[in-house]
């Protein structure tokens, strides 16, 4: 066991983690922070995406004790004080969810990505989400609310 | 029924969206009981073996172990082995299947053992501590091979690895190819697909061992299905089981439309150990236990006039069936048995499909279902005639429609309602510019470059709203074609829909909101939808074949009506005139020719539930059920194009465009409707160029994770363009039809057609799917006489 001390949506934590724990079932188990998602064990699908240190990250890569110290921002920790993110707002507008499995993590890598990137193309989108997998959406409408979500924070 | 259209027909934002994006979905992985515990199972590694021996023995001993067992340890939990509910013939072979098995293991993922631990990682360990001693076996991995002379037979107690031959004759088939001027005969093979809903299969059973009863949550499609099945394996009486799909689950696109060994296990286990118990399935450990789609190998021949006027068809398919017969897997191939005709005419048809056992993952329904399958090797095999007799590929589609009408009878047999497939065709080649793509066309290929483009057409038609259950009975499916609603309007005006569809994904809760909420004349907002658990909707035939809306949706709107027709006895009696002067609009009744005389909904809710004046003959409370069972299947259709760039010299294709021209009927929200149809379109496309399961001759699947099986990313889409057409249905009250396929079932041939058209001018006539860059560049060479 390894005492860590990881900050997740503004509240700082101390845990005791064995050292093979990953972020993410830190996050899910020990946190009790079920929004994030695990879709896979290859390190494919992006489900688990959350922001370290404000970038985004799967963090089913991500060892619970690399996290010491940082900053995590989880799919819960996304609205403020109520209000909806705009990327939360552009999926629920543009019909950017279906099964909403996916969602956590793809908005997580848009939040992230819109961060270095305030006004993309469609092609740098698309190129951008390229590491999380969604089975429903065909990503038509996820592309279009990433889209909006650059626009309404531009604006 | 008045029925003011509010609601109805408008892109009403998700009611289902707002706690899956701010992370409070209710997914079962997340799901926690005191005292649960946790199985694992180990898995064969042989495509086929005799277990000669398994010792738990070192696992038992492991810490955090509770339990661990073989299969032959866990015979006598079983009262019969997995369900397999589609016999398709009186003659068909059926093995017992299982959920440990007991002396062969037949595919690489077979379970035969499962340890039980207060973690899972002490599960997952202890699991690898299991010995198990093999007899390896010759195993027979592809559906030609197995039905060879001398193959390993999967089964030794079948004589060879058929399992049924069903067979459809309709006109005098040998008549029309005698006297056709064409025919034209090609071979197809549809790769094994894996769904990849984006959730795993998870269940955990919680028994309470004083009465014997259980409670089951499962990532299912069907919990009332399901909980009959549970029933009957696990010998346990139907009445002390309550299936739960979670609020949310995360996909299925069919690979949760089964009963699976885990969920049989998870009961099992929880009945012995007499605590709760879950399973959590891994993704690459889901691609060996959780069905794989497609695996079929087919002929077909289309016998025509030299003018193109299509005469007969003439089809053979093998269908592997992978080592055990799955719930429904025997009849997915006669999902598309009807369908090798499209929605072209002709005198006669022959359809034949042999269903084969190979050492591999059991296969069934996988999004499409046998529509996908029968719709590619029609709308291939016609881009083959149209070449043949040289004819446009557009117009030699048009040439073949069937005439638009209603019930027009078609080759295979069926009668199509809402057929007018010329619109949806027409539509598609404007969107396109049709002309001005083959004069674009033109003038690359005289540029005589190395990028090429070519368009791609696929105009289907499909079965849908998997119903009426007559009919069903017909085809020796098990089960009922109905489905259930019920609607209750609260004491507070609010009302409650129950329904039997099982959503996981499709957003039921906002398209039946706005069916109740615009027959109730309610708002939106004060309609709760409830579905899922066996307690709280009793009756469901649950949510698979693009069947929700047309049948389970028509439910609701019936019960709405039910509701209003009890509702307007009540105001009758509470306004003191006959019910036949009352009028009813938007959620209010009124007195004829007196319009300030009025009773609204959530009034005479409240009255029913006081019950304090009520109609003679009337009972307390305003709810009504329906049970719909409809007369026919629905027959949705479109025209689907691609357009493609290939590069001629290294293979790669470009999916450059993706026009879907859709007719589902009305439509309750056309934002949920072109969500269905994105998401269908993406996994054909990923049919068509990326995706195929794999295995080696000893039957290891090569595609054994997300990182050798190629899932699309949004980098390997363009955006897609919709339209529709509107063609009611004849065969239900709202016209209705389904949308939740047809992408899927359209777009694979429109992709492949696209870049054989690209490459024509080379010679090529066909590309394999998944057409990876190697196979174009293959398929280039041997039609330029090079190596391939
Ligand atoms: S869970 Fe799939 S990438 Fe992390
Ligand atoms: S919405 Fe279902 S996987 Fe993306």
């Amino acid at each position: 066991m390894k005492r860590i001390s990881v900050t997740v949506n503004g509240v700082r934590h101390e845990a005791d983690v064995e050292p093979r724990t990953l972020l993410v079932h830190f996050i899910r188990e020990q946190l009790e922070l079920t929004g994030t998602n695990v879709g896979c064990d290859t390190s494919s699908c992006g489900a688990c995406t959350i922001l370290m240190n404000g970038q985004s990250a799967k963090s089913c890569t991500v060892l619970a004790v690399q996290a010491d110290g940082a900053e995590v921002t989880t799919v819960e920790g996304l609205a403020s004080n109520g209000d909806w993110h705009p990327v939360q707002k552009a999926f629920h507008e543009q019909h950017g969810l279906q099964c909403g499995f996916c969602t956590p993590g793809m908005m997580m890598a848009a939040v992230g990505y819109l961060d270095e990137n305030p006004s993309p193309t469609e092609d740098e989108v698309r190129l951008a989400l390229e590491g999380n997998l969604c089975r429903c959406t065909g990503y038509h409408n996820i592309v279009k609310a990433v889209l909006a979500a650059a626009d309404d924070m531009g604006s | 029924m008045a029925t003011a259209e509010k609601y109805v027909g408008g892109g009403v934002p998700r009611k289902e969206d707002p706690k899956l994006i701010t992370g409070q979905g209710q997914f079962l992985e997340g799901l926690t009981l005191p005292g649960m515990l946790h199985a694992a199972l180990l898995r064969s590694p042989h495509g086929s073996a005799r277990i000669t021996s398994v010792d738990v023995s070192a696992a038992a001993a492991a810490e955090g172990v509770v339990a661990a067992y073989s299969g032959a340890d866990l015979a006598d939990e079983w009262a019969a082995g997995l369900p397999m509910a589609w016999p398709v013939t009186d003659d068909i072979r059926i093995p017992d299947h299982w959920p440990v098995a007991q002396d062969v293991a037949r595919y690489v993922g077979d379970a035969v053992a499962v340890v039980v631990a207060t973690s899972r990682n002490a599960a997952l360990d202890a699991a690898e501590l299991v010995e198990v001693d093999y007899d390896v076996l010759d195993a027979v991995v592809d559906v030609e091979a197995a039905v060879a002379d001398g193959a390993p037979r999967v089964h030794e107690s079948f004589d060879d690895n058929k399992s049924y031959t069903w067979a459809l004759t309709n006109g005098e088939v040998d008549e029309a190819f005698a006297k056709a001027d064409v025919v034209v005969k090609e071979r197809y093979t549809q790769p094994r697909l894996i769904p990849n809903a984006m959730e795993p299969r998870a269940v955990v059973a919680q028994p309470v061992p004083s009465t014997g009863d259980f409670t089951v949550w499962s990532t299912t499609q069907i919990p009332h299905v399901a909980k009959v099945l549970f029933a009957l394996t696990l010998g346990i009486p139907e009445s002390q089981i309550r299936v739960i799909a979670p609020s949310d689950v995360g996909g299925g696109f069919g690979s949760k439309l089964n009963v699976y060994a885990e969920e049989a296990l998870c009961i099992a286990l929880a009945r012995r150990l007499g605590k709760p118990v879950k399973w959590v399935a891994g993704r690459s450990e889901g691609y060996l236990a959780t069905i794989h789609g497609r695996d079929q190998v087919q002929e077909i021949e289309i016998a025509a006039t030299s003018d193109g006027d299509i005469l007969g068809y003439r089809v053979h398919i093998l269908a592997a069936m992978g080592a055990y017969l799955q719930l429904v897997a025997p009849g997915v191939p006669l999902l598309g048995a009807f369908l090798y005709c499209g929605c072209y005419g002709g005198e006669a048809y022959h359809f034949e499909c042999t269903g084969v056992f190979t050492n591999t993952t059991p296969t069934d329904a996988y999004r499409g279902a046998g529509r996908p399958e029968a719709t590619y090797a029609i709308e291939r095999a016609i881009d083959s005639l149209a070449r043949e007799v040289g004819v446009d590929p557009a117009e030699i589609r048009r040439r073949n429609f069937l005439p638009a009408g209603d019930m027009v009878q078609s080759p295979g047999g069926l009668a199509f309602d809402s057929a007018d497939y010329e619109p949806a065709l027409d539509r598609a080649l404007e969107l396109l510019d049709y002309d001005g793509f083959r004069s674009d066309q033109a003038e690359r290929r005289e540029g005589g470059g190395s990028r090429q483009i070519g368009v791609g057409f696929s105009s289907y038609v499909e079965i849908c709203g998997l119903a009426p259950s007559q009919v069903l009975a017909s085809l020796k499916y098990a089960a009922g074609g109905w489905d259930a609603a019920t609607v209750r309007m609260l004491p507070t005006g609010k009302a409650e829909v129950v329904t039997g569809s099982s959503p996981h994904g499709q957003g039921h809760v906002t398209s039946w909101s706005q069916i109740a909420a615009d027959a109730l004349g309610i708002p939106y907002e004060d309609v709760t939808v409830l579905h899922g658990d066996t307690h709280v909707a009793p009756h469901g035939m649950n949510t698979y074949g693009s069947r929700s809306l047309a049948v389970a949706g028509v439910a609701v709107h019936n019960a709405c009506d039910r509701v209003v027709d009890k509702a307007r006895g009540l105001a009758a009696h509470l306004l003191e005139v006959a019910p036949e002067d009352l009028e009813y609009e938007a959620g209010t009744f009124s007195v004829k020719g007196v319009p300030d005389r009025t009773k609204s909904m959530p009034e005479l809710a409240f009255a029913a539930w006081t019950a304090h004046s009520l109609p003679e003959d009337s009972e307390p409370g305003l709810e009504a059920s329906c049970v719909y069972d409809p007369p026919n299947f629905t027959f949705p259709f479109g025209t689907h194009v691609a357009v493609v760039e290939v590069d001629t010299e290294t293979g790669a294709v470009d999916l450059v465009r993706y026009i879907a021209v859709d007719d589902c009927g009305p439509v309750i929200n056309p934002v949920i409707v072109d969500g269905q149809v994105h998401g269908g379109v993406a996994q054909g496309i990923a049919a068509a160029l990326y995706e195929e399961a794999t295995y080696a001759e000893d039957g290891t699947l090569e595609t054994s994770s997300m990182v050798n099986y190629l899932v699309p990313s949004a980098a390997e889409f363009p955006s897609f363009e919709t339209d529709r057409t509107v063609t009611p249905s004849t065969s239900n009250p709202m016209g209705v039809k389904g949308i939740g396929e047809a992408g899927t079932i359209g777009s694979a041939p429109a992709v492949i057609n696209a870049i054989v058209d690209a490459l024509s001018h080379l010679g090529v006539t066909d590309v394999p799917m998944p057409a990876s860059p190697e196979r174009v560049w293959r398929a280039i060479q041997s039609a330029q006489g090079g190596e391939a």
